[in-house]
């Protein structure tokens, strides 16, 4: 052991070395540079969004756009009403929500407060396959398996609806659901599960009246997530609910989303330039702000339900 | 308190009845009764106890009579497994999958592992406070109420505020927290929060309560606190507490146990069980004296 250490050895060992340093900055700038890309590339993608949208709303007015209820801008007599889009986005993500919530909520607190790690080691990488399947896929499973199906029981039902799309995205959104709100069920604290079983509470007790209420901020914002993933879904509306904008709430017509109908513009032979080429900018942003309003939204129920139950 | 009353006694256990041939068949291994000799004042009472977590076996062959209305501490290093030993006495530890529980912890005669036993009534009847507090995210009241609601207790608003009421004054919590039940019971101090998580284990009238280190969280003032709680609770409540700090042991408990891992088998087991005097001031084991003298551990 030392005792002493002279001054100047003191001095010595506080220096950082020079090799450290040259690889301690390199790391960091890298990591930097990560960062940075992604960042600039959101930023990118808002300004694209914007200028075609400002050029948009100098054609259109805000208030047309905002309460029209027909959304026809590649007519002759173009009307520019988001209603439809809006509607249709509603519907769709609504029966989707329907669906996953009580399944996913199910499966999550089965997977973390009754499962045995067994069943968990089984289960989980069933509910991964399920999240692994491609939308395009279950586009085509809503259209050719589950419309006809659901014709069995409702003869009316069109080709192109928006209650069998809304059920099988459902059905997509289950994983997200069930994984993220297993997260928040895993995020409580194993002494307040034992505290409730030391007073003689049963399993589903302790999953309903301790680990939920506790659980409830990230439960809250992985609902809320699982919504925006739903408005933002593609593929299987575009290709099961169609693409005909109708204002309308019937689950069983034609409907065209916000994300069909910039499906349909950018697919089709609209031409560069033209108002209907911008529309689909303008929905763009329609879209990025209301996904951007939910996530703001479950940020803020994170933090306030935090502040309740921690 | 009528209605209080009624709900204490309609929870007396068919638990109770005892086994004849259980005791036979473990009397004869039980050669711990000696040690402490008044059996027929033993609450509860390990045979031949051994817990394993998978392939690994944590304490080994414990053999421990708890009197009733006494403070009796688990003592011992670190990993020796007073908290696995401790757990077993309410059937906490089979909560982590992969548990298996070997011998006998008899509950007024009745073993508690016997396959018609519910853990969850064992539970009830043998309360647990925890290292760190846990009080539930629910407001102070919902805290204390939560146990008998669960419990099935069904009584008019006015005897759940008595009980509430009854329960954090014998925790000594209720001149701190009576303006403010509807606070959330998290919002507590540490100290005050313990105390909060004693009265949520008193409130359903348990018979032994078994605390698991419940001051390592807690300033020596709120230690002295809930010291001085333990020794009011333990006039009507039979207390089983494990702790690592040696003058809490001799402060509070009656008797005190000393364990130790096997060197060969690395599971633990107790060298040793006496009354607490006897423990801290002639410990027969070496190993013992070493211990409390703070020489090792």
């Amino acid at each position: 052991m030392r005792i002493s250490w002279s001054s100047s050895e003191v001095g010595l060992s506080l220096t950082r070395r020079r090799s450290q340093a040259v690889g301690e900055r390199a790391i960091r700038s890298i990591l930097v540079a990560a960062t940075a890309i992604s960042v600039i590339t959101t930023f990118a993608i808002v300004l694209s969004l914007a200028s075609d949208t400002i050029a948009f709303f100098q054609e259109v007015s805000l208030i047309e756009y905002l309460t029209g209820t027909l959304w026809t801008p590649l007519f002759s007599n173009p009307k520019f009403g988001i209603w439809p889009l809006l509607t249709a986005t509603f519907l769709t993500s609504a029966i989707a929500m329907v669906v996953a919530v009580p399944f996913g909520l199910a499966i999550s607190i089965y997977l973390s407060e009754f499962a045995s790690p067994r069943a968990r080691s089984l289960i989980k990488p069933l509910l991964e396959v399920l999240a692994g399947i491609p939308t395009v896929v279950y586009g085509y499973f809503a259209l050719t398996a589950v419309t006809p199906f659901l014709r069995g029981f409702i003869p009316d039902i069109k080709s192109f609806n928006s209650l069998s799309a809304g059920l099988v995205m459902g059905v997509m959104i289950i994983p997200i659901v069930a994984s993220l709100t297993e997260d928040a069920f895993n995020a409580v604290p194993r002494g307040l599960r034992e505290a409730a079983y030391g007073l003689g509470a049963m399993r589903y007790e302790v999953a309903l009246h301790v680990v939920f209420p506790a659980a409830l901020s990230g439960v809250a914002a992985a609902l809320l997530l699982a919504l925006s993933r739903a408005v933002g879904e593609t593929m299987i509306v575009a290709l099961a609910a169609g693409q005909n904008p109708t204002f309308t709430l019937n689950p069983l017509v034609p409907v065209s989303t916000m994300t069909a109908y910039i499906v349909q513009v950018s697919l089709g032979d609209t031409p560069y330039g033209s108002i209907g080429y911008k529309t689909i900018f303008a929905v763009g942003a329609t879209l990025f702000v209301i996904t951007f309003v939910i996530n703001f939204i479950s940020t803020i129920v994170v933090r306030r339900f935090r502040e309740r139950y921690e | 308190m009528l209605e209080a009353r009624c709900y204490e006694m309609s929870a007396m256990p068919t638990l109770f009845s005892l086994k004849k041939q259980e005791q036979d068949r473990l009397g004869a291994t039980s050669h711990q009764e000696s040690l402490i000799g008044e059996r027929a004042e033993a609450v509860l009472e390990t045979q031949q106890l051994s817990v394993f977590y998978g392939n690994f076996k944590a304490i080994q062959n414990v053999s421990l009579a708890f009197q009733r209305n006494k403070i009796t501490a688990l003592i011992g290093p670190s990993g020796c497994g007073k908290s696995t030993l401790l757990r077993a006495l309410n059937r906490m530890n089979e909560l982590i999958p992969g548990t298996r529980t070997e011998g006998a912890v008899l509950y007024h005669g009745k073993n508690l592992y016997d396959p018609d036993v519910d853990p969850v009534e064992v539970r009830r009847r043998i309360g647990m406070v925890f290292q760190k507090p846990n009080p539930f995210p629910k407001s102070i009241y919902d805290n204390i109420a939560f146990g008998l609601q669960i419990n099935g207790w069904k009584g008019s608003k006015s005897a759940m505020d008595e009980i509430v009421e009854r329960s954090l004054r014998r925790a000594a919590l209720w001149d701190e927290v009576k303006d403010k039940l509807k606070q959330l019971g998290t919002s507590l101090s540490g100290g005050q929060q313990q105390r909060l998580c004693i009265a949520r284990a008193i409130a359903i009238e348990p018979e032994v309560i078994l605390m698991d280190e419940p001051c390592s969280a807690l300033d020596p003032i709120a230690t002295l606190k809930i010291e001085e709680l333990m020794n009011e609770l333990v006039k009507q409540y039979t207390i089983i507490i494990v702790t690592h700090n040696m003058q809490q042991a001799a402060r509070v408990s009656d008797y005190t146990a000393m364990m130790m891992l096997n060197p060969e088998t690395r599971a633990g087991e107790v060298i040793e069980y006496d009354t607490t005097e006897v423990i801290f001031t002639k410990p027969k084991d070496k190993r013992t004296e070493d211990y409390v003298s703070g020489r090792f551990g």
